[in-house]
């Protein structure tokens, strides 16, 4: 099962009386690195675990090429590959036996791709050592590889930019560039417009739960991002 | 792919074990130190009263298998791993069942420990029938994982967990405990009352038929926001 976009229709999720996320469409395509940005409570990460099929929405529906979570859950988490704040890797776990349970876990052969990430993800020479003694920015690179193991279609990432220095953060980008040209949809939540400015192709702006601009990336987000959502306290970087 | 990824849920699990001995080591200490306290109080003169070491191995498995589940749910809800096995494509009840033989695995230890232990400090005849008496531990101890495991996972996102956990898991394993200490007691008295052990062993495995369809057929939704 593979699909080329995916399409949110009316989506809406509710936490009690308060709507996190409010009749949200949009369609994601393959080739995309969508920017979705917005203030802190924005509906980001609830879109992102909508996305990630963590998160039920309340009414409308999120259709995955012609599939469904519903009907299709488990093939559609198989093409889904996430990088959340908390980064998913057990920290008691050396990042080969991390990368080497995730891969099996999605029924890869482990010995061929676990290699392959350690080398793209610089830590061959750390391998064998617990996650736990492992600065920031090398268990972030260690996650992306995580959440790259099975070549996903769908990338969705929080804030991968966390704690990386510039080298990294400009192999990450490279890296998703070259995601998005093999056919991945990318979307990335983040904070940090400078980071995200000439390598997002489209903007997804979020404010209280609504789609406030869905658009080709400008050049200069950080000014599009003041004049749609304002000059108050927009907690980004 | 079902018992595949379970297998590998549990794998993964015994090897953070292995390298922490943090959930063992806990458990073991929290266990021994129950019986040790209740060995002072109870036994006098080398004797204790019939039937009382049954209620306290019971007792201790119940109040170590909640430590041991709260410990293993910590586990995962640091760095949020839980939702990493969540988005993999394998069946939910396939984790429910790996998670589920991870606990099933640290408690059998705690009872190898365990039982020789109360048998020796309550003078307890406990290796009578010790098939019957495996048989009761292991149809109790999987009655309690069971629900344990679910309600566990299902209450990791709460902040409340630590109490709550208790609160709904004993009222629903009472009746797993009650059969499990009137099928040990069965077997401690003289002559061993197999028929009664028995009817008890068969009691606890019909929880135990219950309690993991219910659990594998709940596991998905409630663990879906």
């Amino acid at each position: 099962m593979d699909f080329e976009s995916v399409r949110l229709a009316d989506v809406t999720r509710r936490y009690g009386r308060r709507r996190a996320v409010s009749h949200i469409s949009l369609t994601l395509r393959s080739g995309d690195i969508v920017g979705l940005l917005g203030p802190n409570g924005a509906g980001k990460s609830t879109l992102l675990s909508m996305l990630a099929t963590l998160t039920t929405p309340s009414s409308g529906t999120i259709v995955y090429g012609e599939a469904t979570r519903r009907q299709d859950g488990a093939a559609v988490r198989r093409r889904i590959g996430v990088l959340a704040h908390e980064l998913f890797l057990y920290s008691e776990l050396s990042a080969r036996q991390n990368l080497t349970f995730f891969a099996e876990l999605y029924g890869l052969e482990a010995s061929q791709v676990v290699t392959a990430a350690l080398t793209t993800a610089d830590l061959s020479d750390r391998a064998d050592d617990a996650v736990s003694s492992f600065s920031r920015g090398m268990r972030q690179r260690l996650a992306l590889e995580r959440a790259l193991l099975h070549t996903p279609r769908l990338l969705l990432l929080d804030e991968p930019f966390t704690g990386l220095d510039d080298r990294s953060v400009a192999t990450v980008s490279d890296r998703l560039r070259r995601l998005a040209r093999s056919g991945a949809i990318v979307v990335l939540a983040t904070h940090d417009l400078d980071v995200v400015d000439g390598l997002v192709t489209r903007l997804a702006l979020v404010r209280e739960g609504r789609l406030l601009a869905d658009e080709a990336a400008p050049v200069g987000i950080r000014a599009r991002y003041r004049e749609l959502v304002g000059t108050e306290r927009t907690d980004v970087s | 792919m079902f018992f595949k990824t379970a297998l590998l849920v549990l794998r993964k699990d015994l090897a953070i074990e292995k390298k922490s001995f943090e959930i063992v080591s806990t458990t073991l200490f929290f266990a021994v130190g129950c019986v040790l306290v209740f060995a002072f109080a109870f036994v006098k003169e080398g004797q204790a009263p019939i039937d009382v070491a049954a209620a306290i191995l019971w007792v201790v498995l119940l109040f170590a298998g909640t430590l041991a589940l709260g410990r293993t749910f910590e586990r995962e809800r640091y760095g949020e791993t839980l939702r990493a096995l969540l988005l993999a494509p394998a069946g939910r009840p396939a984790l429910y069942v790996g998670k589920l033989l991870g606990i099933l695995a640290l408690l059998a230890l705690t009872e190898i420990v365990l039982v020789p232990l109360v048998a020796l400090l309550f003078n307890a005849p406990l290796f009578e029938r010790p098939w019957l008496l495996a048989a009761l531990l292991g149809s109790g101890t999987l009655g309690f994982s069971a629900v344990g495991t679910l309600f566990a996972a299902m209450l990791m996102r709460s902040r409340t967990r630590d109490v709550m956990l208790p609160i709904l898991l004993y009222p629903i394993t009472i009746p797993v405990i009650i059969a499990g200490v009137r099928g040990t007691a069965a077997l401690l008295a003289s002559p061993v009352d197999e028929p009664t052990a028995v009817m008890w062993l068969s009691i606890l495995v019909t929880f135990d038929i219950v309690f993991v369809t219910l659990s594998l057929w709940t596991f998905e939704p409630l663990m879906t926001e």
